[in-house]
């Protein structure tokens, strides 16, 4: 495997009184889709946010590229080349496509080869390209928040559950958008509660539990061992 | 990179009421001379008081355009916004005074010149204070409302009692420019020359602002901030120096408002920004919070309404800015073209 992009080690974070992660442990392999993976509310957005920086590390270090990153501001995290596609979307719903996407290119112009590809992957942009972001669908305006993210060449991307609750055509869209993000050697973290996606992704998995990692390998592994599944998250996956 | 063909996507065909809803309050400003002019009988006493009522708009929205952002982008009530009014009209009636020879020469030329002199004194003085006090009274009670509104008042009270260590407490009567004085008469209507200019300097000011926030990047910035703080730092930007420019424009803003207001009234006291919240949180609430637009219409419908109102029924006057508050309220909870969506 090779060296690892992002390592956490050893990470608490805090949220008012509660103690959402206690000692994650994670790495995130260069040019390779790594998956986080785990019920509900067991730390895995936070471990996102915490790795963006929208929430501190209260113990334990992120290193991006062997650099520490745990004290940076999140705009020195974004411009280390880290994007971030949150769980809510985070779509600036007054301005329009292209403002979104004019903004999501922090070092300057949209790239118009780039941008060609981004239309590829989600034709609605195009069309919906002068519209408001906020008179978009759900699933576009997830296409958005993805598009946003891929709008310049990142080190890293941390993507939190995509597919959540859309249609099953625009599930296979973004499942293609971010197999294509693959194929280019690009490395992502992604958060996914849907395990065919998940499957057919990942490269590597990390199951968390009560705020720690309680199993890290390949994701074929997880894939094809049912019980391992069950022991690790409470229920056959291989159902979903 | 492969393609989605599964859902070709169509554009829905709105209804003439959807289309034209977002431009609902745009139509309330003409909506509201037309009222005046039915209900007004002297088509020269409707001009003039609509030009008074326009003037008087503008003079408020640029008072009110900064906190509308302000409370937009940063989430911060800021009831020491007043202040920067004050010592912007003091500031700037201090050097037309000290220009003097200037400002009474009967040469329009020198007049502007002085006027101008006197809005870039007073901006950098209020810009200067704005940055001092968004560090030092502000940025320790960021997500704290009631705090807030605490220490800004407090902040308040302070600058109006620097204001009277500095000037004095008496009020100051001051003149305007020579070539500003008196009215021109148009169509039976006597409009004063000042308020022509207000009417010039606020549409430049909307002007400014529109073409800054919708045609450059850090307008863009500022815009997404209004939304979503959180993802805009995700994207890169760093938020906290947005938050000091606005905040350092906005108190610039409010200083050049003072300048015009205290040269409107003729007379500049250390409470005269303190008087005119009442008008600026009305603008500010009924435009929806985080919108120049709004601001802007809602100020001008308070000017026009606040002089119709004084001239067909006085005794109405004082009350009729809040009963278009609650008007426009009942018509559109979150105020005109609300920004800010409720968190």
């Amino acid at each position: 495997m090779s060296e690892p992009i992002l390592k956490l080690e050893d990470v608490y974070t805090n949220i008012a009184q509660y103690h959402i992660l206690q000692g994650v442990n994670l790495e995130v392999p260069a040019g390779a889709v790594t998956m986080l993976l785990g019920r509900n509310g067991v730390g895995k957005t936070t471990t996102l946010r915490t790795i963006i920086g929208h929430w501190r590390a209260h113990r334990g270090r992120i290193l991006l590229d062997g650099e520490d990153i745990t004290t940076l501001p999140t705009p020195s995290i974004a411009r280390a080349g880290v994007g971030f596609v949150p769980e809510d979307m985070g779509i600036f719903s007054d301005l329009t496509v292209e403002e979104n996407m004019v903004l999501a290119a922090v070092s300057g112009k949209l790239d118009s080869a780039r941008l060609d590809w981004i239309f590829q992957a989600f034709p609605p942009l195009k069309t919906f390209w002068k519209s408001e972001a906020g008179t978009l669908s759900g699933g576009q305006k997830q296409m958005l928040s993805i598009a946003r993210a891929m709008a310049e060449e990142r080190r890293l991307y941390l993507i939190d559950e995509p597919t959540k609750g859309l249609a099953p055509a625009i599930v296979s869209t973004m499942a293609r958008a971010l197999r294509d993000l693959k194929n280019q050697g690009a490395s992502v973290l992604l958060v996914e509660q849907n395990f065919a996606v998940a499957k057919a992704l990942g490269d590597s998995a990390n199951v968390m539990d009560d705020g720690r990692m309680i199993w890290s390998g390949e994701m074929a592994e997880l894939a094809t061992d049912a019980a391992l599944q069950e022991r690790l998250m409470g229920l056959s996956m291989e159902a979903h | 990179m492969t393609a989605a063909p599964e859902h070709a996507p169509t554009m829905a065909k709105m209804s003439l009421a959807d289309r034209l809803a977002p431009w609902m309050p745009l139509l309330l400003v003409p909506a509201l001379c037309i009222l005046g002019f039915l209900a007004i009988p002297n088509t020269g006493s409707w001009l003039t008081l609509t030009v008074a009522g326009l003037a008087m708009g503008m003079m408020i929205f640029i008072m009110a355009s900064g906190l509308t952002l302000v409370f937009g982008l940063m989430d911060v009530i800021n009831f020491g916004h007043g202040a920067f009014v004050s010592v912007g009209a003091f500031v700037g009636i201090s050097v037309i005074l000290a220009l003097s020879h200037m400002a009474e020469a009967p040469s329009l030329m020198l007049n502007l010149i002085a006027l101008l002199v006197a809005v870039i004194g007073a901006m950098l003085a209020t810009g200067v204070m704005g940055w001092a006090f968004e560090k030092v009274i502000v940025e320790p009670v960021y997500g704290f409302h009631l705090k807030q509104i605490l220490v800004t008042m407090g902040g308040l009270i302070v600058v109006e009692q620097l204001i009277i260590v500095l000037w004095g407490p008496e009020e100051i009567y001051i003149s305007r420019p020579e070539m500003l004085k008196g009215a021109i008469t148009f169509a039976g209507a006597a409009l004063e020359k000042y308020r022509l200019v207000a009417v010039g300097i606020g549409l430049l000011v909307f002007a400014a602002m529109r073409l800054v926030l919708r045609h450059t990047k850090i307008g863009l910035i500022v815009r997404a901030g209004v939304q979503n703080g959180e993802m805009v730092q995700a994207l890169g930007y760093r938020l906290r120096l947005v938050f000091i420019g606005v905040f350092i424009a906005g108190s610039a803003l409010a200083g050049l408002g003072g300048v015009m207001w205290g040269l409107y009234q003729e007379v500049i006291t250390a409470h005269m920004g303190n008087q005119a919240m009442i008008l600026i949180f009305i603008v500010v609430i009924i435009g929806g919070l985080g919108s120049v637009e709004g601001c802007f219409i809602g100020a001008l419908l308070v000017g026009l309404t606040q002089n119709y109102v004084a001239f067909l029924e006085p005794k109405l006057a004082l009350i009729s800015n809040i009963g278009l508050m609650v008007a426009i309220l009942m018509w559109r909870p979150m105020g005109m073209i609300p920004v800010v969506k409720a968190k």
